[in-house]
């Protein structure tokens, strides 16, 4: 009775009290609400800069410069003696039939630094390309036809705008160089295309012949192994631990091993695979097999996890549903709980896979940072992958490969994308609520 | 190739087994298939078990020992002069060899070399035949000894049981066997150097510059492997990312699961995880190619000296990748605590930020420590972004405008490349290696532990 009587008394100054508290503290709300809409404002912002500056920069490689020549393929050069032989056809001199073009294009250009220069517009793969027209088709021989050949990579840039003529610094373009491109312009003999180069060649050491498929081609191998190594290892070690395992000491250490192993050092698995694979059982350096094994360990617990979580959401019934109608333990199982939990391990196959796609650390490691110009013809073969190419063109000093590596990474970014958008639609498609 | 032909001729075998199998059971019971212990299915994969198993394991087995097996005997087959070479020249030999029996010649090989390259081939060839003979038999005997075991008592189903749970549990067993092979292989290598190198030296040295002279008489030939500087590169560079990762990715999460409506959250949630999705090596690009040049300029306008491969830069952009870590994790931890505890805080008056300070950040406390940890040990074995956009000279400093290098750094600049496997230079890799995971161990056991008593907690 007491009590309340002095409570009554007192909440008349205990309102005021709050109330000339109120306003500073409605202050401070709305500026913590405020932090955190900035927070998430800021780290979308980031992401849009990435997407952004990556696209503006990359953009530009799916096109390349190319410039008409005319050139006659004089049968005294390819094959003087008229045997057709493949031999003779192959090592001809393709080179002097461009570069012969071009004396002809600019009949001023006398002096011999000068017309080194002037070979120099065109990319050294115009004369492979001449090669190959004349071994497809031999009748070439003796005509002139209008071909075009890619610029050398300076020209493409100059002519995207990336680098400017005679520039201190760059100053890989020379005036007379400009000139002969501006003179190149006015006939029209100089356009960008599509850069079909870039997704059909392996890497070079010229920008402009440079391409990914080599790279896509190695990528894949190595997903190949990954999947069909850590598809089946990681979905019996989720089913064993979750449906049969008895709970003792040793299921215990495989559980923490797992979760440790989720979050060791990728660089860490690389150091294994080259003590293990290559210097223990001899396995070929740089090959498509060892990064697969590599990246299988790697992926192994982030499939394990998500399968174990998707074996877990299959409620109790359907298990006892079976072993009552006389099934056994591994029939319920089998029959009945795998095939349910399926769908969530495909999506958390995929999701391993996609981080398995872009790992580039322990792939270095083992040697798949080797300057490999042919397309890997299996997974025992010298290959690179996609991340790891990114790498070696950003390291490369020509302008062109900042181009080129920002085009290699939309396209691996759009593969990323893929495996993601194929993992939300399983999600939303098979996902069961119990 | 010929390989898998014949791996795929063993599947075909044991899919020919299991069809054999089956109708051989019901055969036995002339239909009544009542009257089998297990449905005929079981007797198939039995017999298909069989088949195909004992073949694979040997295959594999074969393998992987062939390529040492045979390169020993080749070895051994070498006139004696080649044979007393050091290690490193007897490698360089073996290379040969395998080079030309590939049919990689360069320049003018070596008789000697030749005829080694055919012994090579020759055995190669020989022990194909052997394994193609070896692997056919244990097939075959394995399909008609289990054919004549079937009969309706026998409990073909208990036996493919068991046989899958031990297969089971041998892919269980990965997981461990991954872990002893880092310990083992990182252990072994790092011993080997800590021969060379005292243990000390290399743990307390602060000098860290792993070239070997090559002459005796170079300057400055004297390689040196202190550690130090690299832990306080790495230590600097995941703290500048730690500083703009947890606010960020801190306050993100508090958003969003205190206030964020339902449809803001699910479009930016995984907005937000698609920082996490990037491969580390476009952080790399960025942080390079963007980052980097953008604060050198800015350092140049307000007159600091920024470095071109500055400590900030890597760390800045480490940040950002790490960020939904961070908030993932935490938000997961907010979740779970009550809602009890916020409805009593708000039912006493507090507002929506004094519950989340002072009730639901303290409740969540440990599981967030427990996930700044995790994101901790993930800056620290990063290795794409500071390998592109950090530097590679050790430096002790503490300045963040200057390039430092960090462990993973110096892994992979000195395993890149060729590399003889016994020099100081190599095996540093491996001890450094050692320390990365001995790190990262001791803070994601902390971390797991942490988060696993809060839950415990909690639910």
């Amino acid at each position: 009775m007491n009590n309340s009587g002095i409570r009554h008394d007192s909440s008349g100054t205990r309102l005021q009290l709050i109330k000339a508290g109120l306003k500073r503290r409605y202050a401070k709300e709305k500026i913590f609400k405020t932090l955190g809409i900035t927070a998430i404002v800021i780290a979308l912002m980031m992401l849009t800069v990435l997407f952004i500056t990556i696209t503006k920069n990359g953009y530009g490689a799916f096109q390349q410069t190319f410039i008409r020549l005319k050139i006659t393929f004089d049968a005294s050069v390819i094959d003087p003696e008229r045997t057709g032989d493949a031999d003779v056809l192959s090592q001809a001199d393709y080179g002097g039939l461009v570069k012969k073009t071009l004396r002809d294009m600019f009949p001023e250009v006398k002096k011999r630094r000068e017309k080194r220069d002037l070979y120099s517009i065109v990319s050294s793969g115009a004369a492979f390309q001449l090669r190959k027209m004349v071994m497809d088709d031999p009748g070439l021989i003796g005509t002139t036809q209008t071909v075009w050949v890619p610029a050398d990579d300076d020209i493409d840039m100059l002519i995207k705008g990336h680098i400017k003529a005679g520039e201190e610094g760059t100053g890989r373009i020379k005036a007379n160089e400009a000139a002969w491109v501006n003179t190149l312009i006015e006939n029209r003999a100089i356009e960008k295309r599509f850069n079909f180069a870039f997704f059909t060649g392996g890497d070079s050491r010229e920008p402009e012949l440079a391409g990914i498929w080599g790279a896509a081609v190695g990528s894949l191998y190595v997903m190949f192994v990954t999947l069909i190594l850590s598809f089946p290892l990681g979905v019996a070690t989720a089913v064993y631990l979750e449906e049969f395992a008895p709970k003792n000491i040793w299921t215990d250490i495989i559980e923490v091993n797992i979760n440790n192993l989720a979050a060791v050092p990728s660089i860490v698995f690389g150091l294994l695979g080259l003590a293990v694979f290559l210097n223990f059982f001899g396995l070929p350096r740089s090959a498509p097999i060892v990064g697969g094994l590599v990246l299988t360990l790697m992926t192994l617990p982030t499939i394990i996890i998500a399968s174990r979580v998707s074996l877990q959401s299959v409620p109790l019934s359907i298990r006892e549903g079976a072993l009552g109608v006389g099934a056994s333990k591994m029939q319920s199982v089998m029959h009945h709980v795998l095939p349910l939990a399926l769908p969530g391990m495909l999506t958390g196959t995929i999701i391993g896979m996609a981080r398995a796609l872009g790992e580039t650390a322990p792939l270095l490691m083992i040697g798949m940072v080797a300057f490999i110009v042919d397309i890997p013809a299996g997974i025992f073969d010298k290959a690179t992958v996609l991340p790891v190419q990114i790498y070696l063109w950003a390291d490369s000093p020509e302008r062109a490969f900042v181009e080129k590596t920002s085009a290699a990474i939309i396209v691996l970014l759009a593969f990323l994308l893929i495996m993601n958008a194929i993992a939300v639609v399983l999600r939303r498609k098979f996902e069961q609520r119990w | 190739m010929k390989y898998s032909i014949l791996i795929f001729t063993v599947i075909i075998l044991s899919a020919v087994g299991f069809y054999a199998g089956r109708s051989r059971s019901s055969k036995t019971v002339n239909g009544e298939i009542r009257k089998l212990h297990s449905l005929p299915g079981y007797y198939g994969f039995y017999v298909a078990l069989w088949c195909g198993l004992p073949a694979l394991i040997v295959l594999g087995i074969w393998l992987a020992f062939q390529s040492s097996v045979v390169t020993s005997i080749v070895v051994s087959g070498l006139p004696p002069e080649i044979q007393s070479l050091s290690d490193e020249e007897m490698s360089l030999v073996i290379n040969d060899i395998v080079n030309l029996a590939h049919g990689i010649v360069v320049g003018r090989p070596d008789n000697v070399l030749l005829a080694a390259a055919e012994h090579y081939n020759r055995l190669l060839g020989t022990g194909f035949l052997a394994l193609v003979a070896v692997v056919m038999s244990i097939c075959i005997a394995g399909l008609g000894f289990s054919m004549r075991y079937i009969n309706p008592a026998m409990r073909a189903r208990i036996k493919v049981e068991q046989t899958v749970q031990v297969l089971m549990i041998l892919c269980s067993t990965v997981a461990i066997f991954t872990t002893i092979g880092i310990m083992l292989s990182v252990l072994f290598e790092s011993v080997r150097f800590f021969n060379q190198i005292p243990i000390t030296d290399f743990l307390f040295g602060v000098h860290w510059s792993p070239q070997i002279a090559i002459r005796e008489d170079q300057v400055g030939a004297s390689g040196s492997f202190g550690v130090i500087p690299l832990l306080t590169g790495t230590l600097m560079i995941s703290a500048i990312a730690m500083l703009v990762a947890v606010p960020i990715g801190l306050m993100s999460a508090i958003y969003m699961s205190e206030y964020a409506a339902e449809g803001f959250r699910t479009v930016v949630k995984p907005l937000l995880e698609v920082l996490a999705g990037i491969p580390t090596v476009v952080y790399g690009f960025f942080a390079a190619l963007i980052v980097a040049p953008f604060l050198r300029d800015l350092g140049s306008k307000i007159g600091l000296d920024v470095s071109s491969e500055s400590a900030l830069a890597a760390g800045l952009v480490m940040g950002i990748m790490i960020i939904p870590f961070v908030s993932s994790l935490s938000d997961d931890v907010i979740n779970a605590v009550p809602q009890s505890l916020r409805d009593a805080s708000l039912g006493i008056g507090a507002t929506q930020s004094e519950t989340i300070v002072h009730v639901v950040l303290p409740a969540a406390l440990p599981g967030i420590v427990g996930s700044i940890l995790l994101a901790v040990s993930r800056a620290i074995g990063e290795t794409m972004i500071v390998v592109m956009a950090a530097g590679l000279t050790a430096r002790l400093t503490a300045n963040p405008l200057e390039a430092v290098t960090t462990f993973t750094v110096q892994i992979v600049t000195l395993l890149i490349g060729d590399q003889e496997f016994d020099s100081p230079k190599t095996l540093a890799a491996f001890a450094l290696g050692l320390v990365l995971f001995i790190i990262t161990l001791c803070l994601n056991i902390i971390a797991l532990y942490a988060v696993r008593r809060y839950r415990e907690e909690y639910e």
